[in-house]
């Protein structure tokens, strides 16, 4: 087991790694909101955490401090304006923040620019990956099921009726979205102490849409479901990989080719994510409902 | 306290949806809202509300303004309601609903229950168990844990109502909630609104079942137009040219 742990170490810490990033989509998606802002708040995460090690010397766990908080900071002032704006009208704002961090990265000259930081460090162990995942866990699922995590539910079901009902609906939506940006920028932090090396491309479009891709697939209804979304289109290229070279494919197109068909074959068959599916197919049938999911 | 409506107005592009209404709620007082479709009865919950903006005029609850405040605002000054087309936290239980009515008066800070504190376990339990008890005041009891899409009609309004009450508000605004009912429900439904008035509560009742509205309202206030055409005891009302009128398209 040891020996297996070792050989595929980068995809479990990577699986670790899309599903913090997954969970920070979630973050804004569970009061239903469309923000594609999260590769830029990963970007400001990892830049910042990068910088104090690598320039400063400063201790891991205060980078990784920083690379949370730094975007969480940078969230509030955003969601402010940002989330007057519904549905398509928020998701191209929030691209719109991200092009402009990738871009300001790109010309900062501090940074070197298109290049990027190297030789960053690696301070990120597998088990600082996971314990961060199952921290994040466990906040989001304990908010489900609290005052605010009901309130949060009224939000994403109907946010005017939610305002009637006294739930300052601004406020509880500028906390998640600085949540998510909380948990991106701590994803980036750990990403970049992994693989050594941050460069503004890595932080694109394609990015912010993967993280959404990994959360509409593993299912926003329950909390884990992105992580489970985020841990199947991990480890998808792995599993397939003997296949397409038996079929002489190139691996990158072949994994472009199947998220964007399982992405399909999910919002077609699954809507409520792969997390739905034993309950759909009834796999564990419980003689009666337990409270909490009665409750929901 | 008294919910008073001074001179609001509020237009829609061109259209006046509502032209210098004024009238009063007092305490304890079942006061029904009627006119004919498009008179501006449901503009002026959701101007009362918070939903909308009013283009003027003031709205007092006691002595404080709430006209123009956010709605959660004015909810929190407590006026509570309910909505024509059901709107329900639809993928949430029966008793979910109503917890989530409950927002204004939980005390439950989300630390103590990061914490597995069992204070936080307590506090929820009264909040289902307080959930319960309004569920079933609306004879709602043994549906609360069926989620609310699930539900009649007839029993998503009561939900509602349900949800309204949960926070125990000064005003109750009611936007037709018998329609779609059957007559037992409705007749439920009269006699809650008339212990909820008894409670000191005030109940402002935008209804369509002249014959309910005529029984439970202590004052009627009729509007055409976005205009008051009266303003009285239901008898005088019923009287009134002017509302006869309106209903019955008497050429005026």
């Amino acid at each position: 087991m040891p020996d297996f742990l070792l050989a595929y170490q980068s995809l479990f810490a990577f699986i670790g790694i899309n599903g913090l990033l997954a969970l920070s989509v979630y973050c804004t998606l569970c009061c239903g909101q469309l923000s594609l802002a999260n590769a830029g708040f990963m970007a400001i995460g990892a830049y910042a955490g990068a910088i104090l090690t690598q320039n400063f010397h400063a201790p891991f766990g205060l980078a990784i401090l920083a690379g949370t908080i730094l975007p969480a900071v940078f969230a509030v002032p955003l969601g402010l304006p940002v989330l007057r704006l519904r549905g398509v009208f928020l998701a191209i704002a929030t691209i719109g923040f991200g092009e402009v961090v990738r871009l300001a990265f790109v010309n900062w000259d501090y940074t070197n620019g298109a290049l990027g930081l190297v030789a960053i460090p690696q301070k990120t162990g597998l088990w600082t990956i996971w314990l961060a995942l199952a921290f994040a866990l466990y906040v989001l699922g304990r908010i489900r099921g609290s005052r605010p995590g009901y309130a949060l539910e009224a939000i994403r079901e109907d946010e005017p009726a939610a305002r009637t009902m006294g739930i300052a609906t601004t406020r509880y939506k500028v906390s998640m979205f600085a949540l998510g940006a909380a948990l991106a920028g701590l994803a980036g932090v750990l990403e970049a102490h992994l693989t050594f090396m941050v460069a503004p491309n890595g932080y694109g479009f394609s990015r912010a849409v993967d993280m959404l891709v990994y959360a509409v697939v593993g299912g926003t209804t329950a909390f884990y479901g992105p992580v489970i979304g985020a841990a199947f289109l991990t480890l998808l290229p792995e599993l397939l990989r003997g296949g397409g070279q038996a079929l002489g494919l190139a691996p990158g197109p072949l994994r472009l080719f199947l998220n964007g068909a399982i992405l399909l074959a999910v919002i077609l068959f699954v809507p409520n994510g792969l997390a739905s599916l034993p309950a759909a197919m009834q796999i564990f049938r419980p003689r009666r409902p337990p409270r909490s999911a009665a409750l929901r | 306290m008294p919910l008073s409506v001074e001179k609001v107005e509020r237009a829609f592009g061109g259209v006046r949806a509502l032209d210098g209404v004024t009238f009063t709620v007092g305490e304890g007082e079942v006061h029904g809202l009627i006119g004919p479709n498009g008179a501006g009865k449901t503009t002026l919950l959701n101007v009362v509300s918070g939903l909308l903006r009013p283009s003027g005029g003031t709205i007092r609850l006691g002595e404080h303004r709430i006209d123009g405040r956010p709605a959660h605002q004015i909810a929190a000054r407590g006026i509570a309601r309910t909505f024509q087309n059901i709107r329900l936290f639809a993928g949430l239980s029966a008793a979910g609903n109503v917890i989530v009515g409950e927002h204004l008066v939980r005390k439950a800070p989300l630390w103590r229950r990061m914490l597995l504190l069992p204070a936080a376990r307590a506090e929820e339990k009264a909040a289902l168990d307080a959930a319960l008890l309004v569920l079933a005041r609306v004879g709602l009891r043994e549906r609360a844990f069926d989620t609310a899409s699930a539900l009649s009609y007839g029993e998503q309004r009561r939900v509602e109502i349900a949800r309204a009450l949960a926070r125990s508000p000064r005003v109750l605004l009611l936007d037709e909630p018998t329609a779609g009912m059957n007559a037992a429900e409705v007749a439920a439904v009269e006699k809650l609104i008339r212990e909820v008035a008894a409670e000191g509560r005030s109940v402002l009742l935008v209804e369509h079942n002249v014959r309910l509205v005529m029984e439970v309202s202590d004052r009627i206030t009729v509007l055409n137009f976005g205009k008051v055409i009266a303003n009285g005891e239901p008898e005088e009302v019923a009287r009134d040219p002017a509302v006869i009128a309106a209903y019955l398209g008497a050429d005026t």
